[in-house]
């Protein structure tokens, strides 16, 4: 397997593997969309008790659900730029991190969008939006650290190590955040039973799931060419590949 | 040469000379706490002297304000070390960066953490404090600004080589410290309703015996990150 | 089909601001990150054919001198 995987080390085979992917998440991204949407807005039957409402859900779910997932993607690539000392990792770890804090950011506007229809707020201290919030303050961290540093190879392993500490934080502070909440909570929050959803509602919202995952991949993907390209921009293959297209 | 015996010279050493170096520079030592002191101040006065609500508020009020003037100091942990080039010395030498690291942090909270806990009954008395609770906020801050200190200097081992490093610093370390917060101040909260707060501070501790073997790593690493 | 007629599905059920707002938002902030990284990689790619343009203008100056 190693044999296999090492090649993509190099600038160049990653740039290319880059573009032999992306085809297939603009496509999932694209369709899954557009099906997901359109499902979930005019053809999903309403909710009982919150009505047209709830059809926030098929893109509040899909994006705190990628904001964490992107989180973590970024924690392991920055792991395997830190150990194996490979620089494409760490150019991933850049390309991921704007890309996660839009979806946090979604995910948090989603969340105030829905809150106030049903909570009569636009925020409230709820544990899984304070959590949120503190992951999109993570991020602003990563990002910010990065484009501080003028000497951007320090800064991309700076980025790493944040992560790093960040995702070795996450589950303490989450935990903690839920506690806080549970000791704080006012009345006025119901929990959603989102256990017995109903499969006309769960199939579009996995449908977006998907989706949003393809979204997720395809702007990573070209920003990651673009990291490549900048870090790569002396090299005679990007000349070359300049001149061609 | 016994070598457990010349780790503890190293850390001896570092630590001696970090500790010396802020007492000559007395305001180093002072100004974060009077800091801490005016920012306690500050609270009464824009929310109303009642009895009744400071003590209500006071556990956060105290650790929050604790938050930032642990924070006054951390950006000068590294920095004058950094400028000088003896951080490159302590990275150079045979002993491993991580003890040299640790001594640092200590030396950082004993100047910076210890003399808010051995300040913290005025405080208390300052916020209306009832004895109890008096008690739990020194505890916590005895387990919660080791912690403060190691969690910040991982931000600070980031941010030296950058010439304005001081803001960053506070926005990357700034959420690391919520669940010390959350922690910190609901064990002070449980305590003024005469409820067992050891829950609290069992897990500040674990968290503070993490921390010490895990941060002086992390330190270590964003300061060879720094320097090269 | 949910909903009898455009505007009913424009209004949701009342709900039509909030859902909106979230889906507005959404693909605001979607597009917006997708173009701007579009945009950022058109801009490199120029910068390097720039760069290269000049590096072919030196040489040139440099052999016309030499001649």
């Amino acid at each position: 397997m190693w044999k296999w995987l090492h090649p993509y080390a190099k600038a160049e085979r990653a740039y290319q593997l880059c573009n032999t992917l992306l085809p297939y998440f603009a496509v999932i991204a694209v369709v899954g969309l557009l099906v997901g949407w359109v499902w979930g807005l005019a053809y999903a039957p309403a909710d009982y008790q919150q009505k047209d409402s709830y059809r926030i859900i098929f893109i509040h779910v899909p994006s705190a659900i990628w904001s964490m997932g992107a989180y973590s993607s970024m924690a392991i690539a920055a792991i395997i730029a830190l150990v194996w000392q490979i620089r494409n990792a760490e150019l991933a770890v850049i390309s991921i991190a704007p890309v996660g804090a839009a979806m946090t950011a979604i995910a948090l506007i989603t969340g105030a969008a829905w809150g106030k229809p049903m909570w009569g707020a636009w925020w409230v201290w709820d544990a899984r939006l304070t959590s949120e919030l503190i992951l999109l303050f993570l991020y602003f961290g990563v990002l910010s650290l990065y484009h501080a540093f003028e000497d951007k190879k320090s800064g991309g392993r700076a980025a790493c190590i944040l992560a790093i500490v960040g995702v070795v934080n996450l589950p303490i502070i989450h935990f903690s955040v839920e506690w806080w909440n549970t000791l704080h909570q006012g009345s006025t929050i119901t929990k959603f039973d989102t256990s017995a959803i109903d499969p006309s509602m769960l199939w579009p919202l996995l449908i977006n799931i998907v989706a949003f995952a393809g979204v997720l991949g395809v702007v990573t993907l070209i920003r990651l060419k673009n990291e490549i390209l900048r870090c790569e921009q002396h090299r005679p293959w990007v000349r070359e590949l300049v001149n061609r297209g | 040469m016994q070598t457990h015996h010349s780790y503890w010279l190293a850390f001896k050493s570092v630590y001696t000379k970090d500790v010396t170096l802020a007492f000559r520079q007395r305001a180093e030592i002072v100004n974060p706490l009077l800091f801490f002191l005016i920012v306690i101040t500050l609270f009464p006065l824009a929310i109303g002297p009642e009895p009744a609500l400071l003590t209500r508020i006071a556990p956060g009020i105290i650790w929050v304000a604790a938050l930032l003037s642990t924070m006054l100091g951390l950006d000068k942990l590294f920095r004058d070390d950094y400028n000088d080039g003896s951080l490159e010395q302590l990275i150079a030498s045979p002993y491993p960066l991580s003890l040299s690291v640790l001594a640092k942090v200590a030396a950082h909270w004993t100047v910076s953490g210890l003399p808010m806990v051995l300040l913290a009954p005025l405080f208390a008395l300052l916020m209306n404090l009832e004895t109890q609770s008096l008690n739990a906020t020194v505890l916590t801050l005895l387990i919660g600004t080791p912690l403060l200190s190691f969690i910040g200097a991982i931000g600070a081992g980031l941010t030296v080589a950058l010439q304005k490093g001081g803001i960053l610093m506070s926005l990357l370390v700034l959420p690391l410290y919520i669940p010390v917060l959350i922690f910190a101040t609901s064990a002070i909260d449980t305590s003024s309703m005469s409820l067992a707060y050891g829950g609290q501070l069992a897990i500040l501790g674990a968290m503070l015996a993490v921390a010490i073997v895990a941060a002086p790593i992390a330190i270590s690493s964003a300061l060879r990150v720094s320097v090269s | 089909m949910q909903f009898e007629s455009f505007s009913e599905f424009l209004a949701m059920g009342g709900y039509g601001f909030y859902v909106w707002l979230s889906f507005g938002s959404c693909a605001l902030i979607l597009v917006g990150i997708l173009v701007s990284s579009l945009a950022d990689g058109k801009k490199l790619k120029q910068a390097v054919k720039a760069q290269m343009a000049r590096e072919a203008r030196i040489k040139k100056a440099k052999e016309e001198s030499q001649a």
